[in-house]
């Protein structure tokens, strides 16, 4: 996993509440057994005007003028900016996956849901929850503003707007530790072997159906 | 001092803890599918590690494969798209290659969609946790089980450690007291709910889902709730554990035998929230107020009684939540202030993991007996949810009262729930379905999904338009 430090980043809005994961990622492209690539079908009903497939070249697909990802000045965003419940639905991994491909390292949110809020941390995402008037102000601001970027300083635990406000976020201690550090969990977890180990034999005697074979 | 149902389960499988409250739980069940596992075995490989406790996992394929045309050819040749053949042979190499407790191939008479297969084989039972990398993995929170959903960097989580670095959510109790009316069930409920609390209701929070109308319902019925907890936010939700859980368990494949069964019966019984326990929120309904519920928009939480008008967008304050309406609304084809009965429909789905049980498929076809599917219908499908329901419906002769009316029958699977088999929705075509989700091109790329009860489904596919099914009981 990409380490996530500090992100000085373009931001792209989607001033839309409960975006949920099939309309991030569209169950077409879930048949793929990698990681990558998911980025050219990220929001696809949403980005063009035809249907996409697995594996297509999506340099000629007729574009949605209407979305505003689509509008140049968002070109080479990494910071997006939306609504209430965002990542709703199914616990694809495919949705961060698409994002991260698509450029994006930290998504800006009045809120998340849960599952989709944990898969960004596995992949070096930062969800950010931040309050209704702030969030309203930001997109206000990256409305009016052309190439308005923000600094996402995870360390300082604050997003910094061009205007030199602080925003400050919160964040568990741990995933932020992991995301600075590009932490792999597993091995983090593993050097509780021993734990794991201990309370496994406790269990196998106290309730043996768990194990049966 | 008084625990939630949650706290016990919680508590039971805390590994260890750190001071931020971060935890290690144990992980008792393993559902493992072809969609999101393959990048998990593959990172497992990648790293050189090998499966913790593989016989934890339970896995078969679902998602992609095909209901129809099993017969075409052997195996998984008869799966005309090749990157869903790739998949679930991909699963079939990983399990070959790992192992499992059980796995139920593509075709095996016991195979279905996992959420179905997993408690038919007393492989989810009270007490367990129980992961999956789907977010319907609340269903065995029927079970008073801690089931939730995970991504597959989860997956690959617990296949090489048996645990999850996980918090503990906010406790919420939803009490539904009462008795329910003629042809309301419990998806009628569990909508309601949804409708009461919205999608992100439940964000953040454990539901226990209590009361007389909850405690009097089937498994079968409790599934179908707790399956939806997801689409209230919540991760997990639970049922306590009583005679109807003990009852459903007893005698299935990997339940527990002889003085296992007693001692494990003794443990289930203390699976309730003990008398006075602390909830973070309480939320009642009466179930005596609940009508069949249908779905007019693009979100469960956008959801009426049959007999209520679709909603008006200006008539909703909040700016970003009136948007949505009007999009909804002009995604599903709909004008406000217009009633929901009378919506003509294009295609019938019956299946899915909230509605694809033994139960669901009774009931359906006690509502279709006799009559015809109306000539609007297109295509009415029903999709039993496992290998095993398919063959116990077809001893009661419940396949041939849907054939007989023009629905079609088919193989287990996850079918047009989300379409990423061959069954799905053209652009525009309206569906009267038993799934779960309604959002934008869930069952095809802009097809439109009406979330229904399985009677008011099948009252539909007669009526060829969205009817009170009361009035055809």
């Amino acid at each position: 996993m990409d380490k996530f430090v500090v992100l000085d980043g373009l931001v792209a809005p989607l001033d839309r509440a409960n975006v949920d994961t099939d309309a991030i990622i569209p169950k077409q492209f879930l048949k793929s057994i990698n990681r990558s690539g998911f980025g050219p079908f990220a929001f696809d009903e949403w980005r063009y005007m035809d249907v996409g497939q697995p594996g297509q070249d999506c340099t000629n697909r007729p574009l949605n003028s209407q979305f505003s990802l689509n509008q140049p000045q968002f070109k080479g965003a990494s910071v997006l900016l939306t609504r209430q419940n965002f990542g709703c639905g199914s616990s694809r991994e495919h949705a961060p996956w698409a994002l991260l491909d698509y450029g994006f390292r930290a998504i800006i949110a009045e809120s998340f849901a849960d599952i989709f809020f944990n898969n960004c941390f596995k992949n070096g995402i930062l969800p950010i929850v931040l309050p209704t008037p702030v969030v309203d102000r930001l997109f206000a601001e990256t409305l009016a503003t052309p190439g308005y970027r923000l600094v996402v300083d995870l360390p300082n635990q604050v997003v910094r707007t061009p205007t030199g406000d602080a925003i400050p976020f919160e964040v568990d201690a741990f995933r932020k530790e992991c995301l600075i550090n590009g932490w792999d969990d597993i091995g983090l977890t593993l050097r509780h072997a021993d734990a794991i180990h201990v309370y496994e034999d406790r269990r196998r005697h106290e309730q043996p159906w768990l194990f049966a074979k | 001092m008084a625990k939630t149902l949650y706290d016990k389960l919680w508590e039971n499988h805390v590994v260890r803890q750190e001071e931020d409250g971060t935890a290690l739980i144990y992980i008792d069940r393993h559902l493992v599918h072809e969609v999101t596992s393959p990048q998990a075995f593959e990172g497992l490989k990648m790293a050189g590690r090998k499966a913790w406790r593989i016989d934890s996992v339970v896995a078969t394929a679902d998602h992609n494969t095909p209901t129809d045309g099993w017969e075409k050819a052997e195996g998984t040749a008869c799966i005309d798209d090749e990157i869903s053949r790739l998949q679930v042979d991909t699963l079939d190499a990983n399990i070959r290659a790992n192992g499992a407790l059980a796995y139920f191939p593509f075709k095996d008479l016991r195979q279905g969609i996992v959420h179905v297969v997993g408690p038919e084989q007393g492989a989810t039972l009270p007490g367990m946790t129980v992961v999956c990398g789907d977010s319907h993995t609340s269903t065995h929170g029927a079970f008073a089980a801690l089931a939730f959903g995970i991504g597959t960097s989860e997956v690959e989580h617990v296949l090489a450690t048996q645990t999850l670095v996980s918090k503990k959510s906010k406790s919420m109790l939803i009490r539904v007291e009462g008795s329910l009316g003629k042809g309301v069930g419990a998806k009628d409920i569990v909508l309601a709910i949804i409708g009461k609390i919205g999608t992100a209701g439940g964000t953040g929070y454990a539901i226990e889902f209590a009361g007389s109308a909850i405690r009097g319902l089937s498994m079968e019925g409790r599934m179908t709730i707790c399956n939806m907890a997801i689409e209230a936010g919540a991760r997990a939700g639970m049922v306590a554990a009583d005679d109807t859980t003990i009852d459903y368990v007893q005698g299935r494949t990997f339940a527990p035998k002889g003085s296992d069964w007693d001692k494990a019966v003794a443990y289930w019984r203390t699976l309730h929230t003990d008398e006075g326990a602390r909830f973070d929120k309480v939320v009642e309904l009466d179930a005596r107020t609940i009508q069949p519920q249908v779905t007019w928009g693009t979100s469960p939480e956008m959801v009426i009684g049959i007999n209520d008008q679709i909603p008006d967008p200006a008539k909703e304050q909040d700016p970003v939540k009136r948007e949505g309406m009007e999009r909804a609304l002009a995604y599903m084809g709909l004008n406000p202030n217009t009633p929901i009965a009378g919506v003509p429909i294009d295609k019938i789905f019956i299946g899915s993991c909230t509605n694809s049980r033994i139960e669901d498929l009774r009931q359906a076809a006690a509502i279709v007996r006799g009559r015809s599917v109306a000539a609007n219908v297109m295509l009415a499908l029903v999709v039993p949810g496992s290998g095993l329901v398919k063959r116990q419906a077809e001893e009661e002769g419940l396949d041939k009262i849907f054939k007989a009316a023009g629905f079609e029958w088919r193989e287990p699977g996850c079918s047009m729930c989300l379409g990423m088999n061959a069954d799905r929705l053209s652009p525009g075509e309206r569906c009267a379905s038993t799934s779960n989700r309604n959002f934008e091109g869930r069952q095809g790329p802009m097809g439109r999904t009406h979330l229904v009860s399985p009677i008011m489904a099948a009252a539909a596919a007669i009526a060829g338009r969205f009817v009170d099914v009361r009035e055809v009981l």
